[in-house]
């Protein structure tokens, strides 16, 4: 009884061999079928799969792929430079005109148990310095330079989170006048400042296998690629808005113009049309990597076919865990979830919400039989109200 | 009528809406968090140091909740908070023995966002079910001899799919572009099979009215008025039966999202919105036709509005946490007067409606006032839920809770951890952490 797999296909253009070739007919919901999305779409010929593995544990917040984004894609300003007072985040969240946001969070946990042994005389308190070198070890760079005792020792982190401070140590620190990140009035007593850490991440659309927002397009202006990712086709996008209530991450929105420019102004671009990352459609048809990836400089944004960074993914979160970041998860992968596996997912070292993702999204449609059927027995009950009214109102 | 959502809450849940101790630097640049913090003061402790500090509508304010320019209501909800904390200090004795319930958010930010929508979709969700349940109205009167009642209706029915369309184009983003929704036929989309819906009912609901309209009109167009004389009582029919659609699928439209009070509505919406539906086009036509041909209007409106009320307050029961989106702040208002209006435009419309001119009319206009109120009421819901991330976090968290809690039941422990991950959650790393003593002393 499931009304996706009909006429909705029937009634949009075969993708292959239509001069329409980009136009692929719209998705069904919730039913997993072998060989992908696109497949379901009814691709007959398609690449493989396409998406991003971000491994959040190595981005250095550098905002380069929020830039090389923008720059590609021609995505215009949002926000005169405002000052969201979120840490280094001034971009705020996903939107029509961010298809990449970099967000940064502050946390008072530390990265792993590690302790390093390298002592370059920064003090404690100048709190940068513990995550970037524990990032270092994780990396693998200068992991035989444990101390002895304090390196192997992960006790400062345990399953049930009781978080002690690192081990004091013993060498005395110098202070070299790095920058503090706190304002000075924050911490009365510097002394007692233990551990801290910067959780960076590169937000993007995921790309979901189901699809909430193309799956309530009413236009079929949403549309799934052959390369398996979700794209609006601006030209036919008439700006219903339905789509931004129906991704259940809030990535995809509506574009505000501004009136007091010209109408083919850069700002004015799509004014009123629903739009997202595109994960560069036009430079995957060319065989590029997308503009983020391309441009991110640590290897956080990492590009390619979806069931090889799915494994990439999977070891690396397994390395994370036995190097004591407890907290590391990957988020949005697992086909068997709410979304059926994200196109783009995520490697994560804290929950989910942290990041100001949903911690177990659904797809909306899921619940659309049941929906139909209701509205079903109610528009009955309204004609069985109505035919009873004029059988008791004949009074 | 409706149970205090907070004493009802506060058995399972704590009832503590913390603002978060930010780390550094974020109170001092934030003076706006003063006013809009106790905005969610019902609800659920955010946790600090993951900077879940601030109500959503602080930061919306400040970052148009991801898309800029957007219209918040941040002031209406500081009066509600006023009245929530109020609530919540009466509590405080009993909090003690409840662990709290937290929630970890990005800033206080959204995570899903609030559909672009503005008033237009509230009033076609009213003026569609007007028209729905006049439709049907109209053909009941048709067939069962009541001219004046058939007129009104035919009437009400085409101004309200009318108004209803061009609400609609109107509030598009390009409504130029508006013929593109009639370019596919997608069952997975609700708005285009509204759209389908509408095309369908909307030509005979306005062919059934021309007739009336030329009737009334002083001279005739010839075999035009023939013609449209002949087709008013099928177009009628026709209408009527595509009017029960337009007035319940408008429920799967709101409902089909992940906005947080509306989809978890799913299961009563269809029946409240034609609930509001019956009861608003039988008060209209009670306003309207005289009282010797409006016994099936009052009797539709009493029905409708008896069923709005019941499956409402059941629809609160069934929402978890996002019904108190349906209490606080506008919406809470917009209901408790829908709830009201309706009431006692029911009563009205029992007691009046048969005796007295002026008592009909006044109950039906309270029906139809109650129905704005409950359309209104609903839409500005939603759009708090999805505003507010404790709407969106708090039940995924507790359902991911469980299905982990599930797995490691059901699993060896010796297996190592992959991409569910037993390790500790924020929230319990937050309350151990050694500087959460300010959100100690703060609480």
């Amino acid at each position: 009884m499931d009304p996706s797999t009909s006429s909705g296909q029937a009634l949009t253009t075969s993708p292959v061999g239509q001069p329409d070739a980009h136009r692929g007919p719209d998705q069904a919901f919730t039913s997993v079928e072998p060989g992908g999305p696109a497949v379901r779409a009814g691709w007959e010929e398609h690449p493989p799969r396409k998406g991003f593995f971000t491994d959040t544990s190595i981005c250095i917040g550098c905002k380069a792929c929020e830039v090389a984004c923008k720059e590609w894609n021609g995505v215009p300003q949002d926000g005169i430079y405002e000052l969201l007072g979120s840490s280094y985040d001034n971009t705020g969240a996903l939107g029509a005109s961010t298809w990449r946001h970099v967000e940064f969070i502050e946390q008072r946990k530390p990265l792993g148990g590690q302790t390093t042994g390298v002592t370059i005389g920064v003090p404690e308190t100048t709190s940068y310095a513990e995550p970037s070198v524990g990032r270092a070890v994780l990396l693998g760079e200068i992991g035989g330079d444990f101390d002895g005792s304090a390196g192997a020792d992960h006790s400062g982190l345990d399953l049930f989170g009781s978080l002690k401070p690192a081990p004091a140590q013993d060498k005395p620190l110098v202070d070299l006048g790095m920058p503090a990140f706190d304002l000075p009035s924050a911490s009365p007593d510097a002394g007692e400042r233990t551990d801290f850490r910067w959780l960076m991440a590169s937000n993007v659309c995921k790309h979901c296998t189901n699809a909430g927002c193309l799956d309530v397009c009413p236009t079929g202006a949403l549309f799934r690629t052959e390369f398996g990712t979700v794209v609006v086709q601006d030209d036919v996008c008439n700006g219903c808005g339905y789509c931004v209530a129906g991704c259940p991450f809030g990535v995809i929105d509506r574009r505000i113009g501004d009136k007091n420019k010209p109408k083919d102004d850069l700002a004015n671009k799509n004014h009123g049309v629903a739009q997202k990352c595109t994960l560069c459609y036009d430079r995957l048809s060319e065989n590029l990597t997308p503009a983020c990836a391309q441009a991110c400089p640590t290897q956080s944004i990492q590009f390619g076919d979806v069931d090889e960074l799915r494994e990439r993914a999977q070891k690396r979160v397994e390395t994370l865990q036995a190097a004591g970041v407890m907290g590391a998860q990957l988020y949005a992968e697992d086909p068997d979830g709410g979304v059926g596996g994200a196109g783009a997912f995520f490697l994560l070292l804290d929950e989910p919400e942290v990041y100001g993702f949903p911690p177990d999204p659904v797809v909306t449609t899921a619940d659309l039989p049941r929906m139909w059927k209701n509205a079903g027995f109610a528009a009955l009950g309204l004609v069985a109200a109505a035919a009873t009214a004029f059988v008791a109102g004949r009074r | 009528m409706s149970p205090d959502p907070d004493g009802t809450r506060s058995d399972d849940r704590d009832v503590d809406y913390q603002l978060g101790q930010q780390d550094a630097g974020s109170k001092a640049s934030n003076p706006e968090r003063e006013d809009g913090d106790r905005a969610f003061d019902v609800g659920i402790r955010a946790v600090p140091g993951t900077e879940g500090q601030g109500s959503a509508s602080a930061t919306a304010r400040r970052t148009g909740g991801g898309g800029r320019g957007r219209r918040d209501s941040g002031s209406s909800e500081k009066k509600g908070g006023g009245k929530a904390s109020g609530r919540r200090r009466k509590g405080r004795a009993e909090e003690l023995m409840v662990p709290d319930a937290t929630f970890t958010s990005y800033y206080g930010r959204p995570v899903v966002k609030a559909t672009p929508w503005e008033a237009d979709i509230p009033f076609y969700l009213f003026a569609g079910g007007l028209a729905g349940g006049s439709s049907l109205l109209a053909a009941g009167a048709d067939l069962s001899g009541r001219p004046h009642l058939r007129r009104n209706a035919r009437i009400v029915a085409a101004a309200g799919i009318t108004t209803s369309l061009l609400a609609l184009v109107h509030d598009l983003g390009r409504p130029e572009r508006f013929y593109n929704m009639l370019r596919v036929f997608k069952p997975t989309s609700p708005m285009s099979v509204g759209t389908w819906i509408l095309s369908a009912y909307g030509p005979f609901a306005i062919l059934a009215a021309g007739s009336e309209v030329l009737k009334v009109l002083p001279w005739r167009f010839g075999v035009l008025s023939d013609l449209v004389d002949l087709a008013a009582r099928p177009a009628g029919l026709a209408a009527a039966t595509f009017a029960p659609a337009v007035a319940s699928y408008t429920a799967v439209l709101l409902t089909d999202t992940s906005t947080p009070a509306w989809h978890d509505a799913h299961r009563e919406l269809p029946f409240v919105f034609v609930g509001s539906a019956a009861a608003a086009s039988g008060g209209m036509a009670m306003v309207l036709a005289p009282l010797a041909e409006s016994g099936p209007a009052r009797a539709l409106a009493v029905i409708g509005a008896t069923a709005e009320l019941v499956v409402e307050h059941r629809m609160e029961g069934s929402m978890g946490l996002s019904a108190e989106a349906l209490h606080h702040g506008t919406p809470g208002r917009l209901m408790r007067a829908s709830k009201i209006l309706t009431a006692a435009g029911a009563t009205g419309a029992l007691l009046l409606g048969r005796r007295s001119r002026a008592g009909a009319v006044v109950s039906g206009l309270a029906l139809v006032a109650g129905s704005v109120c409950t359309r209104f009421g609903v839409f500005e819901a939603g759009q708090e839920s999805a505003r507010d991330p404790k709407y969106t976090v708090v039940p995924q968290r507790e359902r991911l809770d469980a299905k982990r809690a599930a797995q490691a039941a059901g699993r060896e422990p010796t297996v190592p951890p992959t991409s569910v991950r037993p390790g500790p959650s924020a929230d319990d790393a937050q309350r151990t952490d050694p500087t959460s003593h300010t959100q100690e002393t703060a609480r």
